[in-house]
């Protein structure tokens, strides 16, 4: 038995007042102005939306969440900071909060960088520079030089440094000067800030398959930087871990759209005489992707609530959460497809939307195999090993 | 702020009664039913039940507070597994639906043991199709007398009291016409025959009923009623099934133990991914079934848990069958086939052949996943009901 066992067990899992009025009044901001047209103008260049509702958003109050009372932030917790990803993944909204609210905001406060933080909290933006696959620190090789006060080398697909809302700043992962690689102050690595305007930064943005959140490839040529003092391994580490914990309660908001909207359209569409969501075939499909769902806002809830109570169990309901809520938005968002027919297929339907942020989304922060490959060390159940695979040998 | 468990007024408070009740009766020189009667008494049974009642009115989180205070001080219990059916289904159904003079009468020998139940729904003709039972209940004078069928059902050899569902009303349709009771197992016309399962052991039984006999005080709810309150009891009884309890209980911690102590030719690449995906799918209902606790604590059981028992079944399916693979050789062993009349399902007290055949029931028993996928379907997601062309017939008329 895991060593593991009963952890968690007081987290609540159900929303309180204050995560029902946040959900309920970000709903109403989104509602009226993030409509699946403006969303798809992304695709096609138009990118005027983010702006729009990142100024909503920064009227609520929502990008301080995380940040701490001390640097004008709100103080609040990972448990309301979900729920505004959760409502923003329903509407597909396309602004940097993950990249910037979450794992910027996170990492910046595990180093204690008060006034780049003061930033965020006033609606400022930042992007930490590494691959938007990446969810561990200890991957982070980096792959940029620090040297006199600048830096040097490029970093491909990265989130929230392109887009509607670009980074205000990025947060580099730097080798140290000597070469050493690895981002820790005791062999010479750091964190840097680096502005984007700045000469000898190249943001070159990348046609995505999610262009909701849009990637770009960086190239920084002696781009003038500055070191941000603390334990830079430390805090991306944390920056990620939030990162990811949090992710899922996104991944998970757009799994329910996708099983709400379907569910809908089944209980009105009728063909051959009757209403299609009354076809057994069908609504064994639905229930059996309700369950899914509803285990999916489960874990989502649980990682949430894990990292707010700052619970040993996170790591392992990170893994959770990550792995089972990337596989059942991807399969909600394609049982959305699929449900809806040829309507499913169009570019005038939301599906697509959803659809492509599910896919993106499930790799960004670790694919489901890599957090399963977490959780195989976290709870003890180590692969095999390579030279034991096959049959038992004759003893 | 975000992990107020159970409030910690409440906590002491039930902890300075535990002490008080272990004071008053030692359970080193106290006799184990005597014990429990006090425990009875003190409201510390069942915390979430009213005063009275053996309990306090509390929220249910606050149980194992209870519990663990009293095992630590090695205070018997009342072996909550021997009365399954009697604590999950029987004691919320007479909490929800029973009179006051049949909580007073029934509740007490039910949960300190004395009172072992069954539950008679099941019927040849009635499985999935619960509505269908064919069993009458006849009025004579203040009592009714029943003639009929069961089957399926679980610990009836050892039981002193059943959940019986009975037709009442003939022509009325076959919803309509049916009526709750509370029947005395121990009496004539009621026998008892041991149900052989692919397993090999009897743990069900069928139930001869023949003018069997029931007071009408012992009917719980209206006549003419008993759909509504067999569907509480059935709700009821999936929210017992899918209740997850620590992470790695039950089939998920014996497959894990499986792969740690597997010899290494067992443990493939493959087997390693199916596990860990089972390991997470585990964890997702745990935490779901966390949550749905934490809804429930205020009110009753609602549809949400089909999709727990759904995904049991689903679950204890898989894992068996990976559980199998991953003993090699010993999978193809079997512990033992003489027929036994076990007092409950034991899943990890027997070996692995025995968790893979006994899982298949996991998804007919309580129902079948296909109809808990329409019950999901129509009362959850609100779609449309199955075409029924025996909705508004008399029972009587339908064709069997």
């Amino acid at each position: 038995m895991s060593a593991t066992t009963g952890a968690g067990a007081d987290l609540v899992l159900l929303p309180d007042d204050v995560e029902e009025d946040l959900r309920a009044s970000l709903d109403r901001a989104l509602a009226a102005r993030c409509t699946p047209a403006r969303v798809a103008a992304a695709y096609d260049g138009d990118e005027s939306l983010a702006g729009e509702l990142w100024t909503a958003l920064v009227d609520l109050g929502l990008p301080a969440l995380l940040v701490p009372e001390e640097h004008g932030g709100a103080g609040a917790g990972a448990r309301e900071a979900a729920a505004v990803l959760d409502v923003l993944a329903r509407h597909a909204a396309p602004v940097p909060y993950l990249s910037s609210a979450v794992v910027a905001a996170t990492t910046l406060t595990a180093l204690g960088a008060g006034g780049l933080l003061g930033d965020l909290a006033a609606g400022g933006t930042a992007a930490l520079l590494v691959p938007a696959t990446l969810h561990r620190a200890d991957d982070v090789v980096p792959l940029v030089r620090h040297d006199d006060g600048t830096v040097s080398g490029s970093v491909r697909s990265v989130t929230g440094v392109a887009g509607g809302v670009p980074a205000g700043v990025l947060l580099v992962p730097v080798a140290g000067p000597d070469g050493a690689d690895g981002a820790d102050g005791a062999d010479g690595a750091a964190l840097v800030a680096v502005r984007p305007g700045d000469p000898g930064v190249d943001v070159a943005p990348v046609v995505s398959l999610d262009m909701t959140a849009p990637l770009a490839d960086v190239r920084l040529d002696r781009a003038p930087a500055t070191e941000l003092p603390g334990d830079a391994r430390a805090a991306v580490s944390a920056g990620l871990a939030a990162g990811a914990a949090l992710g899922a309660s996104a991944l998970a908001g757009t799994a329910t759209w996708a099983l709400t909207t379907t569910v809908a359209y089944l209980q009105q569409r009728r063909q051959f005489g009757r209403v299609v969501g009354g076809y057994q075939a069908l609504k064994h499909r639905l229930a059996d992707l309700y369950a899914e769902v509803e285990q999916a806002t489960a874990t989502a809830r649980y990682a949430a609530a894990a990292l707010a109570a700052d619970d040993p169990d996170l790591a392992v309901a990170t893994a959770v959460a990550q792995s089972w809520c990337s596989e059942v938005a991807v399969h909600a968002t394609e049982e959305a497809v699929q449900l809806h027919g040829g309507l499913g297929m169009t570019w005038e339907h939301p599906c697509h939307l959803h659809l492509k942020r599910a896919r993106a989304g499930a790799l960004v922060l670790g694919s489901p195999a890599a957090h399963r490959d977490d959780l195989a060390t976290l709870v003890d159940l180590p692969p095999p090993h390579p030279d034991q695979g096959g049959s038992p040998s004759w003893t | 702020m975000t992990t107020a468990g159970p409030a910690a007024g409440h906590r002491a408070d039930l902890e300075a009664r535990v002490d008080a009740l272990l004071a008053a009766h030692d359970p080193a020189t106290t006799e184990r039913q005597a014990f429990l009667d006090a425990r009875y008494d003190a409201g510390l049974a069942w915390v979430h039940v009213p005063e009275g009642h053996g309990g306090l009115g509390l929220p249910r989180a606050l149980q194992p507070v209870v519990d663990d205070r009293l095992g630590a001080a090695g205070a018997p219990d009342n072996d909550p597994r021997r009365n399954g059916i009697g604590l999950g289904m029987a004691a919320p159904t007479i909490l929800a639906f029973g009179t006051p003079a049949q909580q007073e009468r029934l509740l007490r020998p039910l949960w300190t043991g004395r009172e072992i139940w069954c539950q008679l729904f099941s019927e040849p003709g009635a499985g999935s199709d619960l509505a269908a039972v064919a069993t009458r209940a006849i009025p004579d004078g203040d009592r009714w007398r029943v003639t009929g069928q069961k089957v399926w059902t679980s610990s009836a050899h050892l039981a002193d009291r059943a959940l019986l569902l009975a037709r009442t009303d003939p022509d009325a349709p076959k919803h309509r016409g049916l009526t709750y009771f509370a029947l005395d197992m121990r009496q004539p016309g009621v026998e008892v025959r041991p149900l052989r399962q692919l397993t090999g052991e009897a743990e069900f039984n069928e139930v001869f009923l023949t003018d069997a006999v029931v007071d009408d005080a012992d009917r719980l709810g209206d006549v003419g009623a008993g759909w509504q309150v067999a569907n509480a009891t059935l709700m009821s009884e999936r929210v017992a099934i899918g209740s997850g309890a620590a992470r790695e209980a039950g089939m998920l911690g014996v497959v894990a133990d499986a792969w740690r102590t597997a010899p290494s030719g067992h443990r493939t690449a493959d087997a390693h991914q199916r596990l860990l995906r089972l390991w997470v799918e585990s964890e997702a209902l745990r935490t779901t079934g966390m949550r749905l606790a934490q809804k429930l604590a205020a009110g009753a059981p609602g549809p949400e848990g089909s999709a727990m028992k759904l995904g049991f079944a689903r679950l204890a399916q898989q894992l068996s069958s990976l559980e199998v693979e991953l003993r090699g050789d010993d999978g193809l062993r079997y512990d033992d086939w003489t027929l036994r009349r076990p007092d409950q399902v034991d899943m990890t007290g027997r070996d692995t052949g025995y968790r893979y055949l006994r899982a298949k029931g996991n998804s007919i028993e309580g129902g079948t996943s296909e109809v808990l996928r329409n019950i999901i379907a129509e009362r959850v997601l609100g779609l449309p009901s199955e075409h029924r062309v025996d909705k508004d017939v008399a029972w009587k008329d339908l064709p069997r």
